[in-house]
């Protein structure tokens, strides 16, 4: 019983923390877009504009939520869901530090340690695209249509590259636990620096899987109007924007822990911390690093133009795939020559 | 005692009791003033032509097929991953071969144009000489015709 309650806190704790940095992370992301663009950005709303993603939030409330007579309403409903649930369920294995000890139990600091963390991540980004295209199929609307089967397209074209990038990783640590592969990038012995085509096969990927720019084309405003949310509006438009952040948040945590040393301070043991200290060290470097990608995200999207779709599917078929499988035979090669 | 997967499940629960929450909120707090115009699908403005539901490019198809193919062999690919350390060089030798094998089914897909998403115009096969004489007389003939 008393393994259910702190397991239901810790759940509760994490995903309030990953709501409210959504609504932050699009203040900040308007804000960073603005500084890019040589703008103000929101200022008006509060001091130095922090009270407009609130405001935003209570605006989608109140919005009427219009369905097309045409559209099939049940699967309508349904996708927004979908998108939402893959992009948080999905950080439930993600590791945010070390082990703690809390009124005598011994709390492991994510929310399930799965023994095949790995597979779990690529079983369920596998399921995000089910959303999109059945948003997009159930709008009964020719530019949801055509951003619903794009999305298909590209995401299981870039999930190759990602899978196979992370087997890199696998190889590595020669285990399929999160916690495992964190614990194995102790010093600076990131993976990002032991497999560096790897490393970049999956931010690309990334990139790809999460729809933003330059891979933002199953939206594609110019072309497609609103890809597959074209026909949403209200909260139901407002849980695909909260998805679309949610995942960011997923994927920057997933570069961090498989690529970036996860919640490892390098060299944190030399200091002989207290071990409660040593905890919040740790979960602050997890933050630190992730918020870098975050801003990596950001700073991307509003750097690169967007790709055209051929030029999209080119780079995934006959670039990321022979990269991510040459990879693969470097990192083998390296494993034998003992250089890890 | 609850296992990894339960909590999970737990997760999975308790955030789609957060996301439905704010959607019937939202239910029970926006207006609701539909008309028939409101309810058409967005089309530039203008009232919608056809249905929407119709055929679509084939390429799509294909891409799927091939993704199909490829994430087996990415599947295949991690129990090998997972104890490559232990076996050396017999297992780099191995997974060599079938990648190898693999690639080879990926050179030819290539070579087909399968890969390609903007593919060139299809090659009208040329006709011997005297027959191709007739086709190009009855072509001339339609173009006149139409």
């Amino acid at each position: 019983m008393e393994f259910f309650i702190i397991s239901v806190i810790k759940i509760v704790i994490v995903l309030l923390i990953i709501l409210t940095v959504v609504a932050n992370l699009v203040y900040v992301e308007r804000k960073v877009s603005a500084a890019i663009q040589n703008r103000i950005g929101p200022n008006r709303v509060g001091p130095w504009g922090l009270l407009q993603s609130p405001a935003d939030v209570l605006k989608l409330f109140i919005k009427e939520d219009i369905v097309p007579s045409t559209a099939n309403p049940f699967i309508h409903s349904l996708a927004p869901v979908i998108s939402i649930s893959v992009a948080l369920v999905t950080f439930a294995v993600v590791p945010f530090g070390g082990s703690v000890e809390l009124f005598g139990h011994q709390v492991k600091l994510m929310i399930a340690d799965v023994n095949i963390g790995v597979l779990y991540i690529l079983a369920l980004t596998s399921l995000g695209v089910y959303g999109v295209t059945l948003s997009g199929w159930s709008s009964n609307n020719k530019y949801s249509l055509l951003g619903g089967l794009r999305a298909a397209a590209q995401l299981i074209s870039y999930e190759l590259s990602l899978g196979l990038s992370i087997i890199g990783v696998v190889m590595i640590s020669g285990s399929l636990e999160l916690d495992r592969i964190v614990e194995m990038q102790s010093g600076f012995q990131w993976n990002a620096f032991l497999t560096p085509i790897g490393f970049i096969t999956f931010i690309v990927a990334s990139f790809a899987e999460t729809n933003r720019l330059p891979f933002d084309l199953p939206e594609a405003e110019p072309e497609l109007v609103g890809g597959y949310h074209t026909e949403y509006s209200g909260m139901k438009f407002g849980t695909f924007f909260l998805a679309e952040y949610a995942n960011m948040i997923t994927a920057s945590s997933l570069i961090v822990t498989l690529f970036l040393g996860g919640w490892q301070f390098p060299f944190l043991e030399t200091f002989g911390l207290p071990a409660m200290m040593a905890t919040v060290v740790q979960v602050l470097t997890f933050v630190t690093k992730v918020a870098f990608v975050l801003f990596f995200f950001i700073w991307i999207r509003w750097t690169i133009p967007r790709f055209r779709y051929d030029q999209l599917m080119n780079l995934g078929w006959k670039v990321m795939l022979p990269l991510a499988l040459v990879n693969l035979v470097i990192t083998g090669g390296l494993i034998l020559a003992g250089l890890f | 005692m609850l296992t990894e997967f339960g909590r999970v499940l737990i997760f999975f629960i308790i955030g789609a009791v957060f996301v439905a929450g704010g959607l019937v909120t939202a239910w029970l707090i926006r207006p609701n003033r539909p008309y028939p115009s409101k309810l058409t699908t967005y089309e530039c403005g203008e009232v919608p032509i056809g249905d929407t539901r119709v055929r679509f490019n084939i390429r799509f198809y294909v891409i799927a097929l091939i993704f199909l193919i490829f994430d087996v062999e990415v599947v295949f690919l991690f129990p090998w991953a997972l104890v490559y350390s232990q076996l050396g060089w017999f297992a780099f030798v191995e997974m060599v071969i079938f990648i190898v094998i693999l690639f080879v089914g990926y050179a030819y897909v290539w070579r087909k144009g399968d890969l390609d998403w903007d593919r060139p115009a299809p090659k009208i096969p040329t006709f011997e000489k005297g027959v191709g004489v007739r086709e190009d007389h009855l072509l001339e003939e339609q173009v006149v015709g139409s």
